[in-house]
């Protein structure tokens, strides 16, 4: 068993693909329409074969209840992995990017959490001690 | 609430240790310096209990910024403490400790 396939819901698709794109710099690999919707997937150019991140309608009334709750106490929907969390903030903020955490040393990990603009927080993470 | 019985826990303390490192946290940094830096794996449910009590003592204050609740330290409760037990200025103040304030 793999994970092949995780998702983000986003107020927007068509916003989120270019806030995905654009500003984080994944690359699109699916965008299949499918009526009112469409199937979005964007994959790390770092590892194009590898997960694919699904930008899902939040169309659901449970799930806006549900992001709401979580952004309110500052809770990130995903995680993505960097090199270097400074680097990542400053090249964000630069691109209007706003960050409800800016980097913060762990001890194990350096952390940073983001609006996506969509309706979600994201994490950023840095491993420390990597050879 | 009082000031007096808001500080007489370690969780609470670190929570105003954490805040003054960076105010305007949200319940999910708190929680991950907690962890991360004091060894505290409360659940966040019991965090935001805290908060809550030391909000009710004045000694933090909530704002939202965007659709986030953040947290920031209030010290000025704090200055009854030392109005009501003045140092002296011939004192010697040396060799401060934590000990003997644990709950």
């Amino acid at each position: 068993m793999r994970i092949n396939l995780t998702s983000v819901s986003v107020d927007d698709q068509a916003k989120a693909l270019r806030f995905y794109t654009e500003t984080l710099g994944f690359r699109l690999k699916h965008n299949i329409p499918l009526g009112e919707y469409a199937w979005i997937t964007v994959v790390s150019e770092e590892s194009p074969e590898g997960t694919e991140l699904l930008l899902e309608p939040a169309e659901h009334p449970a799930v806006r209840r549900y992001r709401t709750a979580l952004v309110e106490d500052g809770i990130p929907l995903a995680s993505f992995a960097v090199d270097d969390v400074e680097a990542e903030h400053e090249r964000l903020v630069a691109e209007g990017v706003r960050f409800v955490q800016p980097p913060t040393d762990l001890g194990t990990v350096i952390t940073a959490v983001f609006d996506d603009s969509c309706g979600n927080l994201i994490q950023i993470t840095e491993e420390k001690g990597q050879p | 609430m009082d000031i007096y019985r808001a500080i007489a826990d370690r969780t609470r303390r670190a929570i105003l240790d954490e805040l003054v490192d960076r105010s305007g946290q949200s319940l999910f940094e708190l929680c991950g310096r907690l962890i991360m830096k004091h060894g505290i794996s409360s659940s966040r449910q019991a965090i935001s209990q805290h908060l809550d009590v030391l909000e009710a003592a004045g000694l933090i204050r909530t704002r939202r910024e965007g659709r986030s609740k953040l947290h920031w330290f209030v010290g000025a409760p704090l200055k009854a403490i030392g109005e009501r037990w003045p140092i002296a200025t011939d004192e010697d103040t040396s060799n401060p400790t934590e000990e003997g304030i644990e709950e």
